[in-house]
């Protein structure tokens, strides 16, 4: 079984799965209030001893975040709560759970994604100090093993050996956190958001961190592509990063456009601007996690990234959920779900929704170079239907004295009427071809189905014909044509793509220096 | 009467007051005799500089004015040490915390 994933640090790794959600150790409770306090107070302390060793063996980034996480619980406001609950008749385990679940609620809460990452450094801090309470020695992960779980405290990671290689599998996790960092700074291959559970969490697996995801149980065909894959990686890492400050060109000196695909705003904090030509595809509905982000916290959101971009432009996708992304309170359930209401089919279902986004991508427009496109278009009237709302908006926020600009408005082309037709869509400003949905579709092989994953290849004939087709088009009415899908960093495939007559690819941030050594071997 | 005193200063730290930047604040404020607050709006609420998990939670991201004041023994200098700590960015590479 292959999960599909976020990479969060590139990377192959390959060994046994290490589950990190092993239920814990209880805490025996005791006699008397003074016990349950003195209980408390030893396993805090017994937390700062332990992570003070840990933080005198460690390099400076860790040791920094080691630091924060002792001064927090050195802290008398931080256990001051659980004591007063101790106080109140509560045993000394519950009352520092709620305490910190208390803390960690308010993190979770924040609208800057910086501070809302900090709430797994509370978990972190929360379970340090509730594993001294029960003492409960927790068996260590294998050498080379995957960790398999929800989400991976940083104290975990920094305890875990990672000499003879492994990664981390997380079902949630954000490539903001602390171990994501951490994880990208010493090469630990690290995949987030996998979602749905695998039926056992034991056996080998195989994480693939440079497209993101992993194999359950994997097929000896399976282990040799994957060790192929694995092995090329280590090699191109190597060859490539002389070309990632170089602007791409092809053997014969064509100029190709490279930016990158970013899912958080935060990711950009980790990428030189100069190293790309932009942001080809910002997602958004990972701004939605649990919740659905309101008009300021998007605005920021988009800003914050069209800040960083300066004068390049950056595409944001309006939210394409649905599909193997749905989120609590918007998306449906169905039997068929890439069949279904997913991408703009959701949106214009769902417009108290859609015009909440639309107003913060309009207000945003103003500080950089904005572009926005519509996932999953099938028809011209669901795009006539998008940009109404677009102008309708904007009339609203001018009625409002509010400053807004109309971005150009592009579609995705990822479903076959499209790529077919494109003539019935002269009018959009312009077209990025989304190459996973577009194979999955043209093949009739599910992206997430790795028994016809042999289908689903954008180098299938029909696949590249219908990029040819698209490509040509956009040329003869002066309409840009870019790729966005995984296809576009994959070294295997830029040739076929060049090819196709494209020029302007949008790649994973990891993969930017390793497909720019790829074109640059490419003579077209 | 004892000594007092106000300053405000703007966070242009990247990532605003974060995780190493608080320890920093705080450990440099419990260097202080005198009794510190701060607070990320003119009108409060006053939050004890010497806690980082109270610093911590006031989340102020970059461009917070961040407000301190002091009483007591050394407020002046107090004061003083910490808007300059804010100022030369915590001592902090921007791109430190996020090497990619």
């Amino acid at each position: 079984m292959r999960l599909e994933g976020i990479p969060a640090s590139a990377g192959y790794a390959e060994g046994p799965l290490f589950d990190l959600d092993r239920p814990r150790a209880l805490y025996s409770a005791k006699a008397s209030t003074a016990e349950e306090r003195e209980a408390l107070e030893l396993a805090i302390s017994k937390a700062i001893g332990r992570l003070t060793a840990l933080a005198e063996a460690a390099d400076a980034d860790a040791a920094g975040i080691l630091e924060f996480h002792i001064a927090m619980l050195e802290d008398d406001a931080l256990s001051g709560p659980a004591l007063a609950a101790i106080g109140a008749g509560r045993p000394a385990d519950s009352a520092w759970r709620a305490a910190l679940d208390a803390e960690i609620a308010g993190y979770d809460a924040s609208d800057q994604d910086y501070f809302r990452a900090r709430a797994a450094d509370l978990r972190d801090i929360r379970d340090q100090v509730l594993r001294a309470l029960s003492e409960d020695g927790e068996a260590t992960a294998p050498l080379g093993a995957i960790l398999y779980g929800e989400d991976i405290a940083p104290t975990r990671f920094l305890e875990t050996d990672w000499s003879a290689g492994g990664g981390i599998a997380l079902r949630a996790g954000s490539t903001a956190s602390h171990v994501a960092m951490l994880a990208r700074s010493r090469g630990v291959p690290m995949v987030v958001g996998l979602g749905a559970a695998a039926e056992s969490a034991t056996g080998l697996a195989l994480l693939d961190a440079e497209r993101g995801g992993i194999v359950f149980s994997p097929s000896p065909a399976e282990i040799e592509a994957f060790r192929e894959s694995a092995c090329s990686f280590a090699d191109r890492q190597g060859a490539a990063q002389t070309f990632l400050t170089q602007p791409a060109k092809t053997r014969s000196g064509t100029a190709v456009r490279v930016q990158v695909n970013i899912a958080y705003p935060s990711d950009v904090d980790g990428i030189d601007i100069a190293t790309c030509d932009g942001v080809g595809l910002m997602r958004t509905e990972f701004l939605f996690g649990k919740t659905l982000p309101d008009e300021e916290t998007q605005y920021h959101a988009y800003r914050k990234v069209l800040e960083w971009a300066g004068n390049k432009p950056v595409t944001i996708r309006t939210i394409d959920a649905g599909g193997d992304k749905p989120i609590a309170g918007f998306t449906v359930e169905e039997t068929n779900p890439f069949l279904g209401l997913r991408g703009i089919r959701l949106s214009l279902k769902r417009r108290d929704i859609f015009r909440v986004q639309i107003r913060a991508l309009l207000r945003a427009a103003i500080h950089g170079n904005l572009k926005v496109m519509f996932p999953m278009i099938a028809t011209a009237d669901e795009y006539d239907q998008a940009a109404a709302l677009f102008a309708e908006e904007q009339a609203g926020l001018v009625a409002r004295g509010l400053a807004n600009k109309l971005p150009p408005l592009g579609i995705m082309v990822e479903v076959p009427s499209v790529a077919l037709m494109p003539e019935a869509f002269a009018n959009v400003a312009f077209f990025s071809i989304g190459s996973n949905d577009l194979t999955q579709y043209v093949m009739a092989a599910a992206r997430d189905n790795s028994a016809v994953a042999h289908l689903n290849s954008v180098h299938h004939p029909a696949v590249l014909r219908l990029i040819s087709a698209v490509v040509d088009f956009g040329r003869d009415k002066g309409i840009p044509v870019s790729l966005c899908g995984d296809a576009g960093g994959d070294p295997a495939a830029i040739p076929a793509l060049l090819s196709a007559g494209l020029r302007d690819l949008s790649v994973a941030p990891a993969q930017l220096a390793m497909a720019k050594a790829a074109i640059a071997d490419v003579a077209v | 009467m004892s000594a007092s005193a106000e300053a405000t200063v703007l966070i242009t730290h990247a990532v605003g007051l974060h995780a190493r930047p608080s320890v920093k604040f705080t450990k440099l404020a419990k260097s202080f005799a005198a009794e510190v607050e701060v607070a990320v709006a003119a009108n409060g609420p006053w939050l004890d500089a010497k806690s980082i998990v109270k610093v911590m939670a006031a989340k102020a991201p970059k461009g917070t004015m961040l407000h301190i004041r002091a009483k007591g023994d050394g407020a002046g200098a107090a004061v003083e040490a910490l808007v300059d700590l804010v100022q030369r960015d915590f001592d902090e590479d921007a791109d430190h915390a996020r090497s990619a």
